[in-house]
């Protein structure tokens, strides 16, 4: 994107700094260290810490000059390390530094996410980007700091107290005298701020906003429509090659033998890179290399035999040992579910999903004299810096990261993964090497979003409440995210020899500490007590929350709403049950054990937005057979209180067929002072129907030794041709709040919204995803007849 | 082996493997950047390019049946001064997140339009039916095609190209 070649102005400032940014950092006293290790939530059992490659000094964020320079001529350049991945996050964040130092975006040059020129912001991901860089701190509080100095130093410069002045287009003006003024380039240009980030600076309040919280149009945008955008997978350099990797035909398989003869003589054919059981092969052209990739020939041991696709549920429930967690225990549970009236119970089950990006990952690496460049569409530079550094053995400050984007990645697709397949193969090379991944080896080792056992009970009072609450979990992992120290919890890493996160099982103790409820492991009903203090969005006392991670077979990772969506998706349906046991309005029973008034609103505005006609489900006049039309609602505090989401779904089933049509998605959504209000509801939107996608069709499959949806045929992604429903999204802006996540929100709801209309318009209920024509036909089947498979109800 | 092809207007020969797919001499050999490898399969549409008024998907179309042929890209459509009509639609509505898709998107609706000006609703949709996008910014997406589609039955019946 040309917004990102810099300026005259800027690239002098790095030049004179002898390129490295580092030095000119070190030069301010301060160190340019990482400081945000990613933190994984305990719910999934991989806690990342930093590792020996990771800094522990978080200084570096505390300096205005790590995220700002002002040029001679006035232009500002910021430095982030929250890149660009489809969300948006570039054009916000030149809106957030344009807002602040009331500069027009133009004049401002944003470079994101590359080693050693940009902080250390470890992983875009989470729906953290807004919290960390939109609120008190980091790049919103470094350009409030500098407007605060920029505006003292012209008070100097013009003879005038600060209350004089008046500060518009990067330039400062003493009020009623056009002749005085004084421009930021004048006042600081080509010097550093050489200063502390002020908590006390003053941030604009909403009010004052003239750019950020408009809907400014993406600045890519016009370079991706008309194919002039240069995606990772566009990175040509001088002398290229091109890779491709032989990954395992089984999985657990090792290498026995490569036979190096049977590619020897291929056109094109450059080098092969064996390193453990990883394998691949260098060509001059990409479709060389993938000649020569098939045509390898390899003896591989036959892997471990995978328990059947069919008993996978009861598979996980069965593993042992496990790590175990309880996340809130009020100790009354039992002795409430046996006074309760009625109890409920019912189990959710949510199959192994996959990322499965529209192109598959690619990178390309220089690996020559001990060092090494990559271009790489990962979310982690600084923790793929350490990746590299580790599996090429060099130093870390040795290896240059420079993010560029690639396919949308939602999480953990292939781009750390192919990322370290290009170093290996041009360290091997010795030449610049070029990998974009197969379809397959893209699909069959990446780490697949968790499969979910979930039990619910839940006991319901004489006044029709709900008195009880208790969930137990069972999900596998196996890998992560790579961190700044665990090269092998990805298949690269892992194949060349790294060990991935130990898998460490521990016996639950009892809850410590405050509530959080960052994986929505809790249903939002639930008080959320911890030693007296609650911290739950939610009126049930008695409650149990407990988790069993276990051993996957495949590496696993953080698909889009990791955890939240399948936690969401049981507690969202099972609320539902209870309603509907108690002939309650699904909305104003939600409303009803609901304790956080920012999700009660965002239930009531999509509510009123659909139109919601208050009565119990299913709908009075469901019948048995033709097409079935009902509605549901869902709603999430997105970890606890990281934005607010409630989505109204408006379905028809077709009862012969058994395929569902959702007709209309509405959304009210909350995420404090909204920043960009059409990139908001792109995201929104583009959430709600991935998540109607992922709950319709979605699901990785696999036989004996491998997985078997690798490709477009066989894992079902809707289409743009889909029959699409309506989408319409509520912003409800809101001021005075810190700003949260927004991305994860309307994904983590779809699921249950459906299922819940599903119920409405049926009443048969949807308890296993992907809602498949045959799982609907079956649960149509066994409707109104006996409880169930999963669940059932008991009368006190 | 020598292949001449015909790229957005201009005229290259190439020196290439012949069972090669043609993306790969669009995206490698001469550095074009619409046209995209996203399975390799023609599952997916990433690598969609437009041949005497049909779309093509060039992942899987070996380069030595396209002697002679006169390829459109995505790039070949209109510039960032100066975007094609369904370009400007995509801009205008937003129409993308990573935007790794909008290859396949708009060179897919516009073969398809271009040939049927006056497509309906159901018709565009099974049109669109083997594309996809990761990102399901397809309800953008369909408003940029329809506001092209408009465009287009109004240039039809207008007699203009």
């Amino acid at each position: 994107m040309s917004r990102l070649r810099m300026t005259p102005d800027a690239r002098e400032a790095l030049t004179r700094a002898g390129f490295s940014r580092r030095t000119f950092l070190k030069g301010a006293g301060v160190l340019l260290v990482g400081f945000s290790a990613a933190v994984v939530t305990e719910e999934t059992g991989v806690a990342q810490r930093p590792g020996p490659f990771a800094s522990q000094n978080a200084a570096i964020a505390g300096e205005v000059d790590s995220w700002l320079a002002i040029g001679r001529d006035g232009h500002v350049t910021a430095y982030t390390g929250k890149c660009e991945l489809g969300q948006g996050m570039y054009t916000v964040q030149l809106q957030l530094v344009a807002e602040e130092l009331s500069v027009p975006i133009e004049r401002i040059h944003l470079i994101q996410c590359d080693t050693g020129v940009t902080p250390d912001q470890g992983t875009t991901s989470g729906s953290q980007s807004t919290p960390t860089n939109f609120n008190h701190r980091n790049l919103a509080q470094a350009a409030a700091t500098a407007r605060e100095a920029l505006m003292g130093l012209a008070a100097g410069h013009l003879g005038a107290p600060v209350a004089a002045l008046v500060l518009a287009d990067g330039v400062i003006r003493v009020k009623g005298d056009a002749s005085k003024q004084v421009g930021y380039g004048a006042l600081i240009g080509g010097r550093k701020f050489n200063l502390h980030v002020s908590p006390a600076a003053r941030r604009k309040p909403q009010r004052e906003w003239t750019v950020l919280g408009t809907s400014v149009p993406r600045v890519d945008l016009p370079e991706v429509a008309t194919g002039t955008f240069e995606f990772v997978h566009n990175v040509r350099l001088p002398g290229m090659l091109h890779g491709q990797v032989v990954r395992p035909p089984a999985v657990g398989a090792t290498l026995v033998h490569v036979d190096e003869d049977s590619v020897r003589g291929l056109p094109g054919f450059v080098t092969l890179v064996v390193r453990h059981n990883f394998v691949g092969v260098v060509c001059d052209t990409p479709w060389h290399a993938i000649q020569a990739a098939r045509r390898l020939k390899a003896t591989w041991t036959p892997g471990v035999e995978l328990p059947k696709q069919a008993d996978i549920y009861a598979h996980l429930r069965a593993q042992q040992p496990s790590r175990d967690l309880l996340v809130v225990d009020s100790g009354d549970v039992e002795a409430m579910l046996r006074q309760a009236r009625t109890t409920l119970t019912a189990t959710y089950l949510y199959p192994y999903q996959m990322h499965g990006s529209m192109g598959s990952s690619c990178a390309v690496a220089d690996v020559k004299d001990g060092k090494a460049t990559v271009w790489s569409p990962t979310q982690s530079a600084y923790p793929t810096r350490s990746g590299v550094a580790m599996l090429l053995g060099l130093p870390i400050d040795h290896v240059h990261v420079i993010f560029k984007r690639g396919s949308g990645c939602y999480g953990l697709n292939g781009a750390d993964t192919v990322s370290y397949d290009a170093a290996l193969l041009s360290q091997a090379a010795g030449r610049p090497v070029r990998i974009q991944l197969t379809r397959k080896d893209e699909m069959a080792w990446e780490n697949f979003g968790y499969a979910y056992v979930i039990d619910q009970r839940l006991g319901i009072g004489p006044d029709d409440a709900i008195v009880a609450w208790d969930y137990e979990a069972w999900l596998p992992t196996f890998g992560n995210r790579p961190g700044y120290s665990r090269p092998g919890n990805v298949v690269t890493g892992f194949l060349a020899g790294f060990d991935p996160e130990p898998f460490e099982p521990r016996h639950a103790t009892p809850p410590t500490g405050r509530f959080r409820n960052g994986s929505n492991v809790a249903p939002s009903y639930v008080a959320g007590c911890i030693g007296g203090a609650c911290g739950g969005a939610g009126t049930i006392r008695s409650e149990r929350v407990l988790t069993h991670t276990v051993k996957s077979f495949f590496f696993t990772g953080p698909l889009r709403s990791p955890s939240r969506l399948q936690n969401t998706f049981a507690h969202e349906s099972f609320m539902d049950e209870a309603a509907a046991h108690v002939k309650a309005d699904p909305v104003a029973y939600r409303l009803k054990h609901l304790s956080d008034t920012r999700l009660a609103d965002v239930v009531k505005a999509a509510a009123r937005r659909a139109g919601w006609e208050t009565r119990p489900s299913p709908h009075a006049a469901v019948s048995r057979a033709g097409i079935a039309r009902g509605r549901g609602i869902a709603c999430v505090a997105y970890e606890g209180d990281n934005g607010y989401c409630a989505m109204v779904a408006e379905v028809e089933v077709d009862q012969a067929t058994g395929r569902i049509s959702p007709r209309r998605l509405v959304m009210a959504v909350d995420c404090g002072p909204i920043s960009n209000p059409n990139g908001l509801r792109n995201q929104a939107e583009g959430g709600a129907l991935q998540g109607m996608s992922r709950v319709l069709g979605e699901e990785v499959t696999w036989d004996d030794h491998r997985v078997t949806s690798v490709d477009w045929e066989t894992y079902h992604s809707l289409p743009v041709g889909f029959d699409i429903p309506v989408v319409e999204t509520e912003l409800i802006d809101r001021d005075g709040v810190p700003a949260t996540g927004a991305g994860e929100t309307t994904i983590t709801i779809a699921a249950a919204a459906i299922g819940n209309a599903v119920f409405d318009a049926t009443g048969a209920r949807l308890r296993q995803a992907p809602f498949t024509p045959e799982r609907v036909k079956a649960a149509l089947a066994a409707r109104g007849g006996a409880a169930a498979a999963h669940a059932g109800v008991a009368q006190a | 082996m020598d292949i001449s092809l015909t790229v957005n207007g201009r005229a290259h020969t190439v020196d290439v493997d012949p069972t090669s797919p043609l993306l790969y001499i669009l995206s490698d050999t001469l550095g074009l950047r619409g046209p995209k490898f996203g399975c390799g399969l023609g599952q997916c549409g990433a690598c969609t390019v437009i041949v005497q008024g049909r779309a093509v998907r060039s992942c899987v179309t070996p380069v030595r049946g396209m002697q002679g042929a006169s390829i459109t890209t995505l790039e070949g459509l209109g510039t960032v001064e100066h975007p094609h009509p369904i370009q400007q639609a995509f801009i205008d509505e937003q129409a993308a997140q990573c935007g790794f898709c909008v290859n396949a998107v708009i060179m897919t609706a516009k073969a398809f339009l271009d040939q049927q000006p006056h497509a309906t609703e159901p018709e565009i949709r099974e049109a669109m039916s083997s594309v996809l996008c990761r990102c399901f910014t397809h309800a953008r997406m369909m408003r940029a095609i329809r506001k092209y589609a408009a465009h287009r039955a109004a240039a039809a019946e207008g007699g203009a190209r």
